[in-house]
């Protein structure tokens, strides 16, 4: 029969019927799981877009011709690449082809007697001839030990811990359910980051993030109606490592939107939570607050802009763009919140705490390019069409004359970066974890085993235990000193 | 007691387990190498003789684990919080969890010879922790504080030691897997326990602590949903815990479905534990991912 099933057979039903069950036989589920093991590695080995797309950039842009190639086998987006949904989606398909019928089988066996005491029993673990004893008298040691009986003429057939099957599926099923939950998460929720600077507003819409990505299946019809007012933020750092202590931040929040609000603290380890959606504090930074004037002395524009920090002391870096400026106006700037400075590095943040804060500033005239349809980033300067017209470092009050007009340095507020995540699939998932754990304890400690009984000429008994599990030795010598009055 | 205080404490406790566990490793090194020929039939081997420096070298494991234990402790006692901070800190408690495994296992198998592999382990652990790994004690970072580090960070140390220890005993069962199949066992493995055992053993090791490494691994996913706002994000130390324990359930499929025994079975355990050590090192040291805290 096995050498049959094994030749590739032509035409359709019998070719799927083939394929079916090669998927679903053990041996291919064992070497899914392997192969989704070692598929996984080489996400952890190259930069992903997921986590760090500018490491992917700086990978490429070094590696030329063997960066592309890794790229177009998905080598920078290994875990939602096809051939790794591919790997998954199989061992998914193979998992339940195992595991369903299994379970069905074990529903069937609920209440049914074990199968028949074989015809020797002198093949089996443990087998030995008594002295004495009945039928009877195994019985009730058996029952008595809860174990499951098919009582016949002239023998006993007896098993226990069918709980160990019961585990195993349980077990399997629960990583069914992770997987599944997995995809209700990823195709029915969101996922979107905003910055928001310390006395803004942020409304839970669409257009107030910077990134928002929805699943498959959601819009934004379902986003939860909140908003919230950033009152407070606050860093400690340690004065002697420069390492964080603690991040703080106070909102002022409405849910839904227009209701009366709540102060509510967020933490890093405590996102503020609306049904589905948490709320996270993700990251901190500064945002240099300037005027920029022209040449009469009207003020073009003035507001607080977000730099991104670059190390661990917060040295940051930006853009401020003034487009309503004739030539239009741009100036890079490093805005540094303790200021130091020495001959090796220059310029350089000696705490991300601001105590003595600079703002570096370059000025630059020409043309912006903001209206040449390319999508910019708000934090360069795209200087390709502009020229350098003044340099200066100003401390806070300080201004910045370059010819075409005037910058001041007014002051500085500290930026939240918020996380904003819609997860429905998240509860299942946990509650598979719990079930996986219970079914897997339930497996590994449940030993299973068989005991039989004759009587013929004499009384004989054996046993077998499945994946020779240890113990059924001392319960035949214990069914043996029972059936022969020792105890 | 200050901080400062308790930093020094622990550092004192720190080199005087190293002391000990070097008589340790001698003592079994004696009670492994040194065979005593029977005086009338020189077949034979006289056990008794080398027990002794067995003894001694199970009482300085103790005696070590005792030490190291509270090294932990006052290292834990001087920072306010749970011990597990930085790379420094894993590793002298990953020594304590290894040899902790060794001496728990000790009470119920007879495993006493393997004190020589675990004694060298902790040794070199704990050498590269004092010189390379070593830094000052001090508070933590903010996504570090939270009750999950303790619940997530302690079943995962216990896990690797349990797996260590049953990579040792792998190991140890391909060498004499390996000697037998020249011929008769040497002198000194005639000691060891029978290559069956030690198969069983090093299974039972894994199955025991296997449920213990799943229920660390979404510990961790729970604490990452509270902390960085997803359950599981494929960090290169989440994608290494999903790959030990692919390999370990493999392991364990081989061997309760397949059927696989001995030679083959232990290369897949070596190979399961190889995956956790790298997880370790490598992610740790060289590693990007969002693991990577203070340095090391």
């Amino acid at each position: 029969m096995r050498e049959k099933t094994n030749e590739l057979p032509l035409g359709g039903i019998a070719l799927f019927r083939w394929v079916w069950r090669q998927l679903t036989s053990m041996r291919t589920a064992l070497f899914l799981l392997m192969l989704l093991g070692i598929g996984s590695i080489p996400g952890s080995l190259f930069p992903q877009r997921t986590q760090n797309p500018m490491k992917v950039r700086e990978y490429l842009a070094s590696h030329g011709s063997v960066g592309t190639w890794l790229d177009r086998f998905k080598f920078f987006d290994v875990y939602s690449s096809p051939w790794f949904s591919a790997i998954y989606l199989l061992l998914f398909i193979s998992l339940i082809g195992c595991v369903l019928p299994r379970t069905l089988e074990h529903l069937r066996a609920i209440g049914k007697t074990p199968p028949l005491t074989p015809r020797n029993l002198d093949r089996m673990e443990g087998h030995v001839f008594l002295t004495g004893g009945d039928l009877d008298k195994a019985e009730a040691w058996l029952g008595k030990k809860r174990f499951r009986i098919r009582r016949d003429e002239f023998s006993i057939s007896a098993e226990k811990g069918y709980s160990r099957e019961t585990g195993n599926l349980l077990f399997h099923l629960s990583l069914i359910l992770i997987l599944v939950a997995v995809g209700v998460g990823s195709l029915l929720g969101s996922k979107g980051e905003a910055i928001v600077n310390v006395g803004e507003r942020f409304i839970n819409t669409p257009t107030s993030y910077d990134s928002l990505a929805f699943g498959k299946f959601q819009s934004d019809q379902s986003m939860q109606s909140f908003s919230l007012r950033v009152t407070d933020f606050s860093a400690k750092y340690d004065p002697a490592t420069n390492a964080p202590q603690d991040y703080t931040l106070t909102v002022a929040a409405s849910h839904p939107i227009g209701s009366a609000q709540k102060n509510i603290i967020i933490k890093v380890n405590s996102p503020l939570t609306y049904g589905n959606t948490k709320i996270y504090l993700q990251a901190n930074g500064y945002s240099p607050v300037v005027t920029v004037r022209d040449k009469s002395g009207a003020v073009s524009f003035h507001g607080a802009v977000t730099f991104l920090p670059q190390d661990a002391n917060l040295t940051s870096i930006g853009a401020i763009k003034v487009p309503d400026m004739n030539p239009q106006i741009g100036f890079v700037g490093s805005f540094i919140p303790t200021y130091d400075r020495n001959s090796k590095r220059g310029a350089f943040s000696a705490f991300p705490e601001v105590l003595d804060p600079r703002l570096l500033l370059s000025a630059w005239k020409g043309n912006l390019g903001l209206d040449t349809g390319i999508p910019q980033s708000v934090y360069r300067l795209d200087t390709s069409k502009m020229e350098r017209i003044a340099l200066k470092q100003l401390a806070i009050g300080e201004t910045l004359n370059f010819g075409e007009g005037s910058i001041t340095f007014d002051g500085w507020r500290a930026w939240v970066n918020l996380q904003i995540v819609d997860d429905p699939g998240k509860l299942y998932a946990l509650t598979g974890a719990i079930l996986a754990i219970f079914g897997l304890l339930l497996s590994l400690f449940t030993r299973q085993r068989r005991i039989w009984v004759k009587s013929g000429n004499r009384v004989e008994i054996a046993g077998l235990a499945k994946n020779s599990a240890p113990g059924l030795s001392g319960e035949l010598t214990e069914l043996k000193k029972w059936m022969e009055d020792e105890l | 007691m200050n901080s400062r205080q308790f930093a020094y404490l622990s550092n004192y406790a720190i080199y005087s387990a190293m002391f000990v566990y070097t008589i340790a490793f001698f003592s079994h090194s004696v009670e492994v190498a040194f065979s005593v020929r029977h005086a009338e039939d020189s077949t034979k081997f006289e056990f008794a003789k080398t027990d002794k420096a067995g003894r001694i070298g199970t009482a300085m494991m103790i005696l070590g684990q005792i030490f190291l234990t509270s090294g932990v402790l006052f290292r834990g006692l001087s920072a306010h919080r749970a011990p597990w901070g930085n790379m420094y800190e894993f590793s002298i408690t990953g020594a304590m969890a290894f040899s902790g495994a060794y001496l728990f296992s000790l009470i119920k198998y007879k495993l006493r010879w393997l004190g020589l592999p675990v004694s060298t382990a902790v040794l070199l652990t704990l050498g590269t922790a004092v010189a390379v790994l070593y830094r000052p004690s001090a508070p933590l970072v903010p996504a570090l504080k939270s009750t999950w580090l303790i619940i997530h960070v302690s079943s995962a140390i216990v896990s690797g030691g349990v797996f260590l220890l049953a990579n040792t005993i792998a190991a140890t069962y391909l060498i004499l897997d390996r000697i037998e199949s020249r011929g008769e066992r040497n002198a000194w493995a005639k000691k060891l326990p029978s290559l069956e055992y030690l198969d069983q053993l090093s299974y039972r090791l894994v199955a025991f602590v296997f449920p213990l490494w799943t229920f660390a691994v979404i510990a961790g996913a729970i604490w990452a949903e509270s902390a960085w706002g997803r359950y599981w994000g494929w960090d290169p130390k989440e994608t290494w815990a999903f790959i030990t324990w692919i390999a370990y359930a493999a392991y364990l499929h081989a061997r309760v479905t397949v059927g696989w025994r001995g030679r083959r079975a232990a290369w897949l355990c070596l190979f399961a534990g190889s995956t956790f050590l790298f997880n370790y090192v490598y992610v740790n040291i060289w590693g990007t991912g969002r693991h990577t805290y203070s340095g090391l």
